[in-house]
């Protein structure tokens, strides 16, 4: 029940993020979501595609460091408190969140978190076990 | 067993090495002072006459030359010969100043072809190898002075020069080099454009490395060793002295470079005094050349680095031994007081776990103060999605610098390909500071 998550290491340079996004474009590969943590440095982009092996290639291809990372989504209704809940749960699980980002499906009736956990197996476990759905990344891409 | 190219002279017992030193250096002293008028001049100013060198510690009553000497002299003044018999040039690249010339006559060229085809057996290289010299021909003295040692020894020259990576992948696939002859810096950049390509260096023919003209660090050696599957070994050559071919690593010993003695004879002083240091201390490495005719030098300063190890060698050659160069006196960096070598930074990278060994030093002044970043692409080994485990890995770095050089500096990282790639010497350091 893990998604890829493709991770592109960016140096803070105007242009990079338009470059990747355009090279992915001109492959045809969809981005269902993204995400770019950064530092006074250097970046990281996150992102969620509907070919992870073609977008990596794509990458690679023009000279990029990529790396590719299992991440949960897990679906919850859009509506206020979701994410809360969510979060709330997680604390009560004692699960260690190393970074999150959300995003909300085309019908706008639910909403899709992204986590990395520290540990994965165990989150999956306990979310599934609270009753969360979690999405695979075919089911992300068919959103 | 080991190989020799003259097996005699290369295990002749050192006194009888020193009696043939002795003879060589009263002769060429001799002749300098009688033909070179500048050597004549420097010569009457210190009070040394050709006649007071009486012994081989005599030596320290010459005069230093400095690469300035040869600058004042440009371009012939300090040849000894006339120029009809005079067959080629050199000259360094000139980058700090106008272009250093050196001269070789005929037999210059032949003492040259000898000694580089004693460092290539040093290598294990013989006649049935195919050599695949990557060193810049030209002015440069690296590729012509290889190729004729190559030659000398037997074995088939492959003139293919610095530059198009690809067509030299080609080449080795399909000549089925056995020894490549490069800058290291260059070899790693041959190495990843062959990563690239998915070429798998096991296909190869290569089997051993002869790499010199840039110090490098025995982090980077081992680098150069795993990536394209083959032995790495260090020459040691500048044009002022011949060229390469002055000292080469063995196959057997465990460290530094024979210096071949009956030619060059080498001292090592303190840089700041120009006093000898006793034997085993690290200091600046001073050359006299003993035989060569058009261009003969006394006590030359290399300004690079090292010590003498006179510890017997497991190949059997008598040859005092040069440890590794891992600076020179010029590319040392004075960082808020405190010397930095390229090298000692390469040392701390090639010890990190998956850093790949392109990096460059950037040096800054803001105010009064010096500001030093090096800069490390991310490859796929060390890239992670979390912040925090990148920004563990520039502050491992950055303690371990701080460990080894006491100087506090921050590690950038880049994006890989960014860092210009060597096609001959790399250059490792910027130096914005305007002093």
């Amino acid at each position: 029940m893990r998604v890829e998550q493709i991770a592109v290491f960016l140096e803070n340079k105007s242009g990079r993020l338009a470059e990747i996004t355009a090279k992915l474009a001109a492959e045809n590969i969809n981005i269902r979501a993204l995400t770019v943590a950064d530092t006074a440095d250097f970046g990281i982009l996150r992102l969620i595609v509907d070919d992870v092996e073609k977008a990596k290639a794509t990458l690679k291809a023009n000279g990029f460091t990529v790396g590719i990372t299992n991440v949960i989504a897990v679906e919850v209704a859009d509506k206020t408190g979701g994410l809360a809940e969510v979060l709330k749960t997680i604390e009560e699980e004692n699960l260690n969140v190393e970074y999150m980002y959300a995003f909300v499906n085309k019908s706008g009736e639910n909403a899709v978190l992204i986590f990395r956990f520290e540990e994965m197996d165990k989150a999956i476990e306990s979310l599934q076990r609270t009753g969360y759905t979690i999405l695979s990344g075919k089911e992300i891409c068919s959103l | 067993m080991t190989l020799y190219w003259e097996e005699e002279i290369e295990t002749l017992p050192r006194v009888g090495l020193e009696s043939i030193q002795l003879l060589r250096l009263q002769h060429l002293v001799a002749r300098v002072y009688k033909t070179v008028a500048p050597y004549r001049q420097k010569m009457d100013v210190a009070g040394v006459k050709p006649g007071d060198i009486q012994s081989l510690s005599d030596l320290t009553k010459l005069p230093f030359t400095v690469k300035e000497d040869l600058r004042d002299n440009y371009p012939f003044g300090l040849f000894t010969v006339p120029m009809d018999q005079v067959v080629r040039v050199h000259a360094s690249s000139g980058t700090t100043g106008k272009p250093t010339v050196v001269g070789y006559t005929k037999k210059d060229i032949k003492t040259w072809s000898g000694v580089m085809a004693r460092a290539l057996t040093c290598a294990g290289a013989t006649a049935s190898d195919m050599i695949h010299n990557a060193y810049g021909y030209g002015l440069f003295t690296g590729g012509l002075g290889a190729h004729y040692g190559i030659e000398r020894l037997g074995a088939t020259v492959i003139p293919v020069s610095g530059g198009n990576t690809k067509r030299q992948i080609t080449i080795m696939q399909d000549f089925k080099s056995t020894v490549l002859l490069a800058t290291p810096s260059y070899a790693l950049n041959l190495a990843e454009t062959m990563e690239g390509l998915g070429v798998d260096p096991k296909s190869l023919s290569l089997r051993v490395g002869v790499f010199g003209a840039e110090p490098w660090s025995e982090n980077m050696r081992d680098e150069v060793e795993r990536k394209l599957n083959i032995k790495a070994v260090d020459i040691y050559g500048l044009s002022e002295v011949i060229g390469p071919g002055v000292a080469m690593q063995c196959l057997e010993g465990e460290k530094g470079l024979h210096i071949f003695e009956d030619h060059f004879l080498p001292e090592i002083i303190d840089p700041d005094t120009g006093e000898i240091l006793p034997p085993g201390e690290k200091g600046e490495l001073v050359f006299t050349t003993l035989t060569k005719e058009a261009f003969p030098i006394i006590r030359y300063r290399t300004k690079d680095i090292t010590r003498l190890l006179y510890d017997e060698c497991a190949c059997g050659r008598t040859f005092v031994r040069m440890e590794k160069v891992t600076g020179r006196t010029d590319d040392m960096l004075i960082i808020r007081g405190v010397n930095v070598f390229p090298s000692q930074i390469e040392h701390v990278l090639m010890g990190t776990e998956g850093v790949e060994p392109h990096y460059q030093i950037v040096v800054n002044r803001q105010g009064n103060m010096d500001t030093m970043s090096v800069e490390v692409e991310v490859s796929d080994e060390i890239f992670s999605d979390e912040i925090k485990a990148l920004e563990n890995l520039t502050m491992r770095i950055q303690a371990d610098i701080k460990d080894m050089l006491g100087v506090t500096c921050k590690v950038k990282l880049v994006e890989p390909k960014t860092i210009q790639r060597s096609e001959g010497k790399a250059q490792r350091v910027i130096d914005n500071r305007k002093l």
